[in-house]
């Protein structure tokens, strides 16, 4: 692939969840989305730098903010936007929500609402993939949050342990909730306490979604060398307030000032300006229509008929 | 171990006859592993995991870190790709490290997921009483267990069910709570060698009878057995069930019993608070619906905290002596104060521990 090529994969993947989240935005204040919705906007390029670097094949467990990742990997946008008007054609029927998104087909394995879980359940998966000789990958999204929860250190020595293909994927936006990472550790040293386990870690500044790119390439191509699991801390700004549509400037937690130079290295921009005028009205057409029918498709689907609020307690 | 019939028939304990379920199940599908704290040393799960790793390797049979939370993470993901965990742990007290996991994941994953992904697990969990095991080594929670839509909940009384509940639970897609009780570990019956499996959702009519219907759980189910016992002593015809399955729960069998005896005391393995008696007390009453008068009667844990010391842990447990002496009263009113003589639990009284 050539880096005109990559670029242009960068640019289409992180602009269907830029586009994606703004319409959802847009659509929000109708009610018609009767599901939190934790955007990733502004983190686009941790999702993209890392699932560009996938193979289809490749499994993906990520958290209640992953719209970014769920759609990066390859899962169905009219699935999950269905999903999110709670229509029985959504990838979970209905049932989960934006919380909840799931697309085996794709390799998206699950996300949850509970902070640290999926790093755990990720594991599990790496194990089955490892003992039955496959060369998968498992990547597992949490954020700076999940890492003081005591799953998160059971699951990097298990993970070193056992030589786990699992890649770990730390976004550090800063904040748990309105909660900034330095109020709730000593230090702003993730990277190493991840290495005291024997997991290589690398931390990737700026949210550059080229050497996330890169260094995700990197840790999957020693991961399917069988050189057990890898770590990536990438560095990262939510735009938006933790859940919802809006801004949250208001509660005082964080500054408009603070936000300015994530915004001014917007890698969504970054990523256009690299591409051919004409190629980038060529995507963008094509992202639009591809948005616009996702929503098309979910306002048109289905609620759930009164019989599936039964279903699915138990498998067959 | 004795000697075997044709038909295949010995005579089996129970930690033998879960040894064989899991052995049978492994050699079938070698997407079935084995994991949990200690299942791989000497003493093997009190048996049950003894020389499965020589036989299947430690790929797919292994020790973990103390790590319920994550371990028990691991498992779900684990089945979400295929394969189909079984997870002991020694104590279902150290289950509630991986609660979140268990109630937030396991149970709700191919709800929540809309039947996209399916979570085939057995946990296994030893509860129960032997001398000393106080307060946190004794407690049986499963009650937790049948309150959360998505579990299945089985607790086996004897080596037959053990077996056939086991291997039935390790190939079912769904999670498992598979509760041992530490004093039926060394109870023997007789068990087919060819795998079969036990159906879940069907109690067990262990004895007929058509005065009172005692429903006992788990060890209490002996208890009861026993009471029964004693109750002819003066006359009266009990019948005893086991509902061997906690959820989902057969309330037809215990109900179409009520139907005959009009009586119904459930003595729980447990506390009584929000509690399975509780909960198979109201569902028998709403069968009922107002078709006939019936008396019940729920007994359980004391609610306090298991105490260690030999004499409050007697008072602390129901045995077949003072179930006996309440359906006794539930038959005869309140004013026939009788008791039988013997006194405490016979596998207790032998148990010479601590493991």
């Amino acid at each position: 692939m050539t880096q005109d090529q990559l670029w242009e994969q960068l640019y289409r993947s992180m602009l269907r969840v830029r586009r994606v989240e703004e319409k959802i935005i847009d659509v929000y204040w109708s009610d018609k989305i009767k599901s939190p919705v934790h955007l990733s906007i502004g983190q686009e390029a941790v999702a993209t730098g890392v699932c560009e670097a996938l193979e289809p094949e490749d499994i993906l467990f990520a958290t209640y903010r992953s719209h970014h990742a769920y759609l990066a990997k390859g899962g169905d946008m009219n699935a999950m936007i269905a999903e999110l008007y709670g229509k029985v054609t959504g990838c979970a029927r209905g049932k989960g929500g934006s919380m909840h998104l799931i697309d085996p087909e794709h390799g998206v394995a699950g996300t949850s609402a509970v902070v640290g879980t999926t790093i755990a359940n990720a594991l599990g998966y790496a194990f089955a993939v490892k003992l039955r000789k496959e060369k998968k990958v498992v990547a597992v999204f949490f954020g700076d949050g999940a890492v003081d929860e005591g799953v998160f250190h059971e699951s990097m020595n298990f993970a070193a342990l056992k030589k786990l293909p699992v890649l770990f994927i730390c976004e550090n936006n800063q904040f748990a909730v309105h909660s900034d990472h330095l109020t709730r550790r000593l230090k702003d040293n993730l990277i190493e306490r991840v290495g005291v386990y024997d997991v290589p870690a690398q931390r990737i500044e700026g949210n550059d979604v080229l050497a996330i790119h890169e260094q995700t390439a990197k840790a999957v191509q020693a991961i399917r060398d069988g050189d057990g699991p890898q770590f990536l801390e990438c560095m990262t700004y939510r735009w938006k307030e933790h859940v919802g549509p809006g801004d949250d400037f208001h509660l005082g937690y964080r500054t408009p000032e603070e936000m300015q130079p994530w915004i001014d290295d917007d890698q969504l921009i970054r990523a256009e300006k690299k591409i051919d005028a004409d190629i980038v009205s060529t995507i963008k057409a094509e992202v639009e229509t591809e948005v616009t029918e996702a929503f098309e498709f979910a306002e048109e689907s289905p609620f759930p008929d009164a019989s599936e609020l039964h279903a699915h307690v138990y498998a067959d | 171990m004795s000697t075997q019939t044709e038909s295949g028939v010995r005579t089996l304990t129970y930690a033998e006859a879960i040894h064989e379920a899991t052995d049978q199940e492994m050699e079938r599908d070698p997407g079935v592993i084995v994991l949990g704290i200690g299942v791989d040393d000497a003493k093997g799960i009190y048996g049950t995991t003894t020389g499965l790793q020589e036989k299947y390797g430690p790929d797919r049979v292994f020790d973990t870190p103390l790590a319920e939370d994550a371990m028990t993470g691991m498992i779900i993901g684990a089945a979400q790709a295929g394969l189909r965990p079984i997870h002991a742990h020694i104590r279902m007290d150290f289950v509630l490290l991986a609660m979140n996991q268990l109630v937030n994941v396991a149970a709700k994953s191919h709800y929540m997921f809309g039947g996209a992904t399916s979570v085939p697990i057995v946990v296994r969990s030893y509860i129960g009483r032997s001398w000393g095991q106080g307060p946190q080594h004794s407690q049986a929670l499963h009650s937790f267990f049948m309150h959360v839509p998505g579990f299945k909940v089985v607790a086996p009384t004897n080596a037959y069910d053990a077996k056939g509940l086991m291997t039935a639970s390790i190939r079912d897609n769904n999670p498992v709570m598979f509760i041992e009780h530490r004093l039926f570990t060394a109870t023997e019956a007789e068990v087919p060698e060819a795998s079969y499996e036990v159906p879940f959702g069907q109690a067990r009519v262990t004895k007929t009878g058509s005065d009172v219907t005692i429903v006992g759980i788990s060890y209490m189910a002996l208890e009861a057995y026993r009471a029964a016992g004693y109750l002819e002593e003066v006359g009266i015809d009990a019948e005893v069930i086991d509902p061997v399955s906690l959820t989902p729960l057969d309330i037809d069998t215990i109900h179409e019993s009520v139907k005959k005896t009009g009586r119904l005391l459930v003595v729980d393995n447990g506390w009584l608070t929000c509690g399975a008696g509780a909960e198979i007390i109201t569902s028998v009453i709403e069968a009922v619906d107002g078709d006939q008068p019936i008396s019940v009667k729920r007994m359980g844990f004391e609610q306090v905290t298991c105490p260690t010391t030999p004499g409050l842990e007697d008072d602390f447990y129901p045995n077949a002596q003072t179930i006996a002496s309440a359906a006794n009263k539930m038959v005869k009113g309140n004013d026939s104060d009788w008791a039988p003589e013997s006194r405490g639990s016979v596998e207790a009284a032998e148990f010479k521990g601590p493991f």
